[in-house]
């Protein structure tokens, strides 16, 4: 019972790690229609640029409290995040808005091993060690033997908070309103009075900014960083949003809590199930299986509309 | 008019027969001049031209981005190091039973082999994706060639199938004709290395992937490809049935790597996980784009400049920074992947059609 209630939590809280990276596939998606490939990337970034932010601050100031640490490196974290998702928006995509559509995804390809090669050459080609500034010592949850820790339950927080925040944005502002007339239709949006290429750069820099949270979250999450970590993360927050309805922004934030869970309690129980044969290091397939099913059984995901070929 | 025509064509079958010399005579040169390192390093280009050849059936004609095209490259690879190695007699004593003098399956069975599970695999992934958008098939096949890497690296327990990360190793060289490719063959005259004789073993399989991919291009097959490419509905439109249209270039793609995997583990006698990244997946559409998609001989011009590049920079760029700054500034691996990324983006953004592009393309 209590692997069951552990499994739960660990899924909640990669879920709401995949969730905030699965709303910057989803709304790119919503805007353009494609596919943004060096998303993964940006999160690495992020947890790369916030590492040598926490550390130089931990130089600098010896007595300020960790968390409030972490709250000042935040915000310049997602910053630079937002910028080089701008600039993967500018370079690699805006020049191919009318190529054949094989172009931007090359292209994107090509920003992606740029932005892992310029990580290695300034930071690391080895894994680096994370410094942990949340309380990680496990809290026990109703007695039942499963446990949570503080950092955990603040990923969690301000996952919800983030995405809440995003929701009202997008639902409830003017800016919200030009985006979702641009993924509506860009030419009509234009003929509005929306100008369509700030709208683009906004969702990416929007995109950006959360992939940027969710590397500081992956990075204290597992303790360390490296300059591929946002490969497989990002391919499962694609899956995730594909899970959901890619475009859809519920549909984002509802596929990466059910990835998550579908994951963890996977790699809890496979072995049980297979009686040994297989184990926790398939964990990297249940997203992967997820993805082929929702293609096969359902392509429009859970939450979205249908997708036809082209608009 | 007539004699201008005829002189045309005496002097086409000339450049062949001196093209064909020159190809001949190579690994000779090479090997003279640089040592048998540097015909490995052809016989590798060889075998990347076969590859890139495939890969471009499917991103090239059909318009399709595979980025897990090394996991088909994979499957033959692992196919031949399984059924021509001691790996599986020494595991299970029931298997070696049934073979009680080792495993020595023919490189040619196993390739034919390799060619239908390679298009069986490319049909299973293009099957559910095909009929969606183009990036769904990117996206599942990029996963698909994480997962295969999962199981190589993951299949030594319970039962040590794939022997995991330290792979396997004392596969069979490659025969042909009973002449064993490991060894030199003394024709008299004249002895020819092994190294030189796998080279004219996959220049042979180069040029044969050359001309059929030649054909497929000129055939209904290959007008239909381009038709999906250009305008999918349209397609459609004409009659044209873009799915199975889709998964033939798919597989077709497919089985070109099959062999070429194959041929890669006997060459090489040893394969692991190692080989089969992403990052090859990358080298081989980079080579593809480069050159020119879609246009065969820009496609191999690609694999044979990208193939060298590497060792040339080792060659030249180590002992360079060395000279200069008295140690290496920064190292080679990190120097190519920053010009692959930059070249994928400027390609794109200045050349779509790559270096050597169709002529009448825009």
């Amino acid at each position: 019972m209590d692997i069951f209630l552990q499994q739960i939590i660990n899924g909640l809280v990669l879920g709401s790690i995949y969730a905030l990276i699965a709303l910057g596939y989803t709304m790119v998606y919503g805007v353009l229609g494609i596919i943004n490939f060096a998303h993964g990337e940006v999160l690495m970034i992020g947890a790369m640029v916030s590492l040598s932010l926490l550390r130089l601050m931990l130089d600098l100031t010896s007595g300020l409290p960790t968390w409030l640490i972490l709250l000042i490196v935040l915000p310049f974290t997602m910053a630079v995040c937002a910028g080089v998702s701008y600039a993967i928006e500018r370079i690699a995509y805006r020049p191919l808005r009318n190529a054949p559509r094989l172009a931007p995804l090359i292209s994107a390809i090509g920003m992606s091993i740029l932005l892992q090669t310029i990580a290695m050459m300034i930071w690391s080609r080895n894994p680096m060690t994370y410094p942990q500034l949340l309380p990680s010592s496990p809290i026990d949850v109703w007695g039942s033997g499963a446990t949570i820790t503080g950092k955990e339950i603040v990923i969690i927080v301000v996952a919800l908070m983030v995405m809440s925040g995003l929701l009202f944005l997008v639902e409830k502002t003017k800016l919200g309103r030009a985006m979702r007339a641009t993924a509506e239709n860009t030419q009509i949006a234009a003929l509005m009075g929306v100008n369509p290429n700030r709208v683009i750069s906004i969702t990416f820099m929007l995109g950006g900014a959360l992939a940027g949270l969710a590397g500081v979250m992956i990075a204290s999450n597992y303790g360390n960083v490296h300059f591929y970590m946002g490969f497989i993360p990002g391919l499962k927050a694609f899956t995730a949003a594909v899970l959901g309805g890619i475009g859809n922004l519920q549909g984002a934030m509802l596929g990466g809590l059910l990835l998550g869970l579908i994951e963890s309690l996977g790699a809890g129980y496979i072995g049980e199930l297979t009686g040994g044969v297989f184990g926790s290091n398939y964990q990297d397939i249940f997203a992967f299986l997820v993805l082929i099913l929702v293609l096969v059984f359902r392509p429009t995901g859970l939450l979205g509309e249908k997708v036809s070929d082209r608009a | 008019m007539l004699k201008v025509i005829a002189f045309n064509r005496l002097s086409q079958t000339a450049y062949l027969c001196l093209g064909l010399l020159a190809l001949i005579l190579l690994p000779w040169l090479v090997g003279f001049t640089g040592g048998n390192y540097w015909v490995r390093v052809l016989d590798f280009a060889l075998l990347y031209i076969v590859l890139a050849l495939g890969l471009n059936v499917v991103v090239g004609f059909a318009g399709l981005l595979d980025l897990g095209y090394i996991a088909f490259y994979a499957l033959g690879a692992y196919s031949f190091a399984l059924l021509a190695s001691p790996h599986l007699p020494q595991q299970f004593e029931s298997v070696a039973a049934i073979f009680p003098e080792g495993m020595h399956f023919s490189p040619w069975m196993v390739a034919v082999f390799s060619i239908i599970l390679a298009a069986l695999f490319g049909i299973i992934l293009g099957l559910p994706t095909l009929q969606l958008r183009g990036d769904y098939l990117a996206i599942v096949t990029l996963g698909f060639g994480e997962i295969i890497r999962i199981f190589m690296n993951n299949l030594d327990r319970p039962l040590n199938l794939t022997n995991g990360p330290k792979g396997i190793t004392a596969i069979d060289p490659i025969q042909f004709l009973g002449i064993s490719f490991a060894k030199p063959l003394d024709l008299g005259f004249v002895q020819i290395p092994g190294l030189y004789l796998v080279f004219y073993l996959f220049l042979l399989l180069a040029i044969a992937v050359a001309i059929i991919c030649t054909h497929l291009q000129n055939s209904r097959i290959g007008r239909a490809w381009v038709a999906i490419r250009e305008d999918e509905i349209a397609a459609k439109a004409m009659g044209i049935n873009t799915r199975n249209m889709k998964l033939l270039a798919f597989a077709i793609g497919a089985s070109f790597a099959g062999v070429a995997g194959v041929l890669f583990s006997a060459f090489q006698g040893f394969v692991s996980p190692e080989s089969f990244t992403l990052w090859e997946s990358i080298v081989i559409l980079a080579m593809v784009v480069l050159g020119g998609i879609g246009h065969i001989p820009g496609v191999i011009l690609g694999a044979v400049v990208l193939a060298v590049f590497p060792e040339v920079l080792r060659a030249v760029v180590q002992p360079l920074q060395n000279v200069i700054f008295g140690h290496v500034l920064i190292d080679v691996e990190v120097i190519r992947q920053l010009i692959y990324g930059l070249a994928l983006i400027l390609i794109m953004l200045y050349r779509p059609g790559g270096i050597w592009q169709k002529s009448g393309t825009k």
